[in-house]
């Protein structure tokens, strides 16, 4: 062949590849960029153009590229027909243009066959190994899956049947699937028999409620698990206490679909941790409940205040117990705890009461649902029989007598504490009593009243050095001529909160708590001073100032001491000082008193026996006391009333008591004069002087300078 | 025995799945039927979508070499679905063939088509996880021994974010694994919004919900926060053609319908 074909076109060559490129390169992913493409398809363009203008013509470069593409991922359909058609329209014009040989047409359409072919070749095998490639990727994933969940079945099983503690799974009706070997060991089953059962028949009776509730809402899918010590039913009827795990199993739509539970015997440890519950709660000598678990009880009851429901309390203590103790031994004394400890359960245990040991010789019995007519003083009272059995302890035979505090009241009325310190007070009450055996019931207001008391003798010191106390004077008056002799000094005391309070409020409460000798002496003291002024400025008036002592100021060593300072400090003259004394603090017989009352005589006082009559008087002893006055009781002059037949027997006493006392040498002043026809009465049986709220009641000392001033003035 | 959380354990092939559906939009053939089916029917509904996921394979390529470029040589490709054509290795290695890539796909499917075709590649790993549990991520890849974290590291999150629904957190997700990387490590994320969208492609969203995941659309904010206090690579958080474009002339007359945002950002570098 002489003649040449045409030279390669290399710009239209690349302009050919462009309008390739945007041909065919947009629709499908193609993993390079832009530029290499288009260099990729000006390659392919080259060896297309080169083999229409080759000498021989082979397929082998459309064969070439119509693989190329595939590769390239140019596998749209599209692209297959653009790139057939532009290589017998376009290819020849722009990249060799001026080609012509005869057979060029069959070349153009043999290219278009052979790259078709190949393109489907490849696309065809491509698709084939993605296929399967996908497909056993797909198979694989199937195995790996199947593969995990055999392993973990298989896993499962050895946890399942080789685990110490008991699995079991049941369906949500509560029907057993399966148990391992160790569930059915723990309750005395085999596998197949506990797979007959439904998980309720193991439920204990007692337990059943809360259980099942909790059973419940698992299986209706509100809880996920649930964990808590439960016991179950042996086979063989005995109780197996576990540590039990429930657990849930949904279907994936959430439903629940099995329960799987993980059982731990801990009947051991149970039983271990109820011995070490029992040996808190309950007293090692007697195995009564101890205290702890009497509040715990007591709490449980107040904790559930029901309207009208009462609670009784029994607090019992033995009499005497000491002096067992310590004449027989603590051996004996804890015998006799022992038997009365026994003896109180049998006798009150039985019918529901909580009978405790509270410590040392007290117990305690609660009494649930008590009326209001005593059913705790029933128990009290059999609780008294049973101890008062007599009790044989070796050689000896005891005696034994115990006293009981009872308390009855509403649940709902306070708080344990206050209940058991009501118990307390009511128990010293019954003791206090005197005798064995006896059994006091609360008093709510007894109660508040020692308790105002217990107030009012507690803030007594604090009251004296704050200046509380006041002193009045009440006027004792001369029956003859009708003028004021002297003044009864009479303590009040000015409370910040309960107001004026007579001394028969508190000076009981002075007495016991020891304070009444300086309290005494405080009013000693003042009225002293007040009475030195008045005699200062009424000397004429001349007039006596009576001060009451009580039994324990009167035993006081210091007592002449105190008398003579108070004197010298307020410059009164010993005969305007009169001292009160009681029956039963003069008829001390011998020692201290009666020699202090004979010091106090000889600093020049004067004596007087306050409320003659009342106490137990050694009348022939009376007259070697240095006494002056007998003022007598106040009931005597009461009885002196005109009109009243009694009253004749009155005046007859009144008149033997004057009597006597002129006739050992003493005055006699009458108390609580309130009427004339009594002071007239007085007067006429020759009574000395009188007192009362006939003469005036008590006033301040202003008010009795006042009447002293009066007095001197001239009408 | 160590297992991440919600890994399917049946291999369910009645259902399609998004990595198939995916790779039939690529133009491949790891399909089955039941995919296909839910393609042409997305097709339908959004003809740009198939340019939205060649889009964002050409994103993926695009970051991954320049990354490559910048000197990361070991990967993190989280949610590889199919690697057919394009894959992360290929790209990365092409440049740097000591590249190390570690593929993760929740897909069973996928895991284990991928494990075939990277089995005579030893700088490959394939790990199958879910996205929502990215320590379990972290420690499955250190076990493969081809990622150092000690090391900056490639973490590659392409079209996957957007299948986590807001329940699961994916703030959370995003800083557990911005917090497992060391400083200099680069975060590639692609994700679907709403932003800029005709009504089509919203309704498009709610038939991804056969597959396994709906597509949760989110803002450009939203994304943006993704990366936490890291340094967004110019030009930022855009519309896909718009992250460096081979060239000019690749970028659309209309970026925003491919529907897409892409980013990349690197994490600070302590001092």
């Amino acid at each position: 062949m002489a003649l040449s074909a045409p030279e390669i076109s290399t710009s239209g060559a690349q302009r050919y590849a462009g309008r390739w490129m945007r041909a065919i390169a947009r629709r499908p992913f193609v993993p390079m960029s832009s530029d290499q493409v288009e260099s990729l398809l000006t390659e392919h363009t080259v060896r297309l153009a080169e083999a229409l203008r080759a000498d021989e013509f082979s397929p082998e470069a459309a064969v070439a590229v119509g693989r190329a593409l595939v590769e390239a991922n140019l596998t749209e359909p599209e692209a297959l027909g653009w790139t057939l058609g532009a290589l017998a329209d376009h290819l020849v014009d722009d990249v060799v243009p001026g080609l012509d040989r005869p057979d060029l047409a069959a070349r153009i359409t043999a290219s278009q066959a052979a790259l078709a072919e190949s393109f489907a070749w490849a696309l065809r095998d491509r698709t084939f190994a993605q296929q399967e490639r996908i497909s056993r990727s797909a198979w694989e994933a199937r195995n790996e899956a199947e593969r995990a969940l055999r392993d973990s079945e298989a896993k499962f099983r050895a946890v399942f049947s080789g685990a110490a503690i008991g699995i079991g799974i049941a369906d949500v009706s509560g029907q057993i699937l399966d148990v391992n070997q160790a569930f059915a060991n723990m309750l005395g089953y085999s596998r197949e028999e506990m797979r007959e059962i439904n998980v309720g028949d193991l439920f204990y009776a007692e337990d059943r409620p809360g259980m099942v509730a909790l059973y419940e809402e698992m299986l209706e899918g509100k809880r996920d698990r649930v964990r808590m010590e439960k016991r179950y039913f042996r086979k063989d009827g005995s109780e197996l206490w576990t540590d039990l795990a429930v657990s849930l199993i949904r279907h994936d739509d959430g439903r629940p679909r099995y329960t799987v539970a993980m059982v731990q015997d801990i009947t051991e440890r149970y039983a271990l941790q109820q011995r070490l519950r029992f040996q808190a709660l309950h007293d090692p000598l007697t195995g009564l409940p101890n205290r702890t678990l009497f509040f715990e009880r007591l709490e449980a009851v107040l904790r559930q205040p029901a309207e009208q429901r009462r609670i009784g309390v029994c607090f019992l203590d033995l009499d005497g117990f000491k002096a067992i103790n310590d004449t027989l031994g603590h051996d004996v004394g804890d015998k006799l705890l022992i038997v009365v400890a026994r003896r109180l359960a049998e006798a009150v245990a039985g019918a529901g009461h909580l009978v405790a040991r509270m410590g040392g010789d007290e117990f305690v019995i609660l009494v649930a649902d008590v009326d209001q007519d005593g059913t705790a003083v029933e128990v009290a009272e059999a609780a008294l029989r049973a101890v008062a059995e007599p009790v044989y302890i070796g050689a000896h035979q005891l005696a034994v007598s115990a006293s009981v505090g009872i308390v009855d009241r509403f649940v709902a009325d306070g708080a344990a504490t206050e209940l058991m310190k009501a118990a307390d007070t009511t128990l010293y009450w019954a003791k206090a009593e005197g005798g064995r055996g006896r059994w006091a019931r609360y008093d709510p207001e007894r109660a508040a009243r020692e308790a105002t008391s217990t107030a009012l003798a507690a803030a007594l010191p604090a009251a004296l050095s704050r200046d509380e106390f006041v002193v009045e004077y009440q006027p004792i008056v001369s029956l003859g001529s009708g003028t004021i002799r002297a003044v009864e000094a009479l303590i009040r005391w000015q409370h910040p909160t309960l107001g004026l309070l007579s001394p028969d409020q508190f000076i009981g409460l002075a007495e016991e708590t020891g304070l009444i000798v300086r309290l005494g002496q405080w009013v000693l003291e003042r009225s002293c001073v007040e009475a030195g002024r008045w005699h200062k400025e009424f000397p004429r008036a001349r007039l006596m100032v009576s001060v009451n002592l009580s039994p324990r100021q009167v035993s006081d060593p210091e007592i002449v001491d105190q008398v003579a300072g108070a004197l010298r400090a307020s410059g009164l003259p010993p005969d305007l000082l009169q001292l009160e004394l009681t029956e039963s603090a003069v008829m001390a017989t011998g020692g201290e008193p009666v020699r202090a009352l004979r010091k106090l005589a000889d600093t020049g006082v004067r004596l007087a026996i306050d409320d003659f009559g009342t106490g137990y008087s050694n009348l022939a002893y009376l007259r070697q006391l240095p006494l002056h006055t007998l003022k007598l009781a106040g009931p005597f002059v009461d009885g002196m009333r005109a009109q009243d037949p009694a009253s004749v027997v009155a005046e007859r006493i009144v008149d033997a008591l004057v009597r006597l006392a002129h006739a050992i040498g003493l005055s006699v002043t009458a108390e609580s004069v309130e009427t004339a026809e009594q002071a007239e009465g007085l007067t006429a049986l020759g009574c000395d002087c009188g007192q009362g709220r006939y003469f005036g009641t008590p006033v301040e000392a202003s008010a009795i300078a006042a009447l002293l001033r009066a007095a001197e003035t001239p009408l | 025995m160590e297992q991440s959380r919600a890994l399917p354990t049946e291999v369910d092939l009645s259902r399609p799945s998004a990595a198939r559906v995916y790779d039939y939009f690529l133009g491949g053939a790891h399909n089955f039927e039941i995919d296909r089916q839910l393609a042409e029917q997305i097709a339908a509904m959004t003809p740009n979508l198939a340019d939205t996921m060649r889009a964002g394979r050409a994103f993926l390529r695009r970051a991954v070499a320049e990354l490559t470029r910048l000197g990361v040589d070991q990967f993190l490709d989280i949610g590889s679905g199919i690697p057919t054509v394009g894959n992360v290795h290929e790209v990365a290695q092409a440049i740097n063939p000591e590249a190390r890539i570690v593929y993760v796909d929740i897909d069973p499917v996928a895991v284990a088509h991928s494990r075939s075709i990277l089995e005579d590649n030893p700088r490959t790993a394939v790990v199958q996880a879910d996205v929502r549990d990215p320590a379990y991520i972290i420690a499955e890849a250190k076990k493969t021994g081809l990622v150092d974290f000690s090391r900056p590291v490639g973490v590659l999150l392409a079209g996957v974010v957007h299948f986590v629904p807001d329940d699961d957190d994916p703030e959370r997700l995003m800083a557990v694994l911005r917090d497992a990387v060391a400083p200099g490590s680069y975060l590639v994320i692609s994700h679907s919004t709403y932003e800029d969208q005709p009504q089509e492609m919203l309704d498009a969203q709610k038939l991804s919900a056969r597959t396994a995941t709906e597509i949760t659309l989110r803002s450009k904010a939203a994304v943006t926060a993704f990366f936490g206090d890291w340094e967004l690579l110019e030009p930022g958080v855009v519309h896909m053609p718009l992250w460096r474009p081979d060239s000019p002339d690749d970028v659309d007359d209309n970026p925003a319908r491919f529907g897409a945002f892409g980013g990349v950002g690197r994490k600070p570098t302590v001092g």
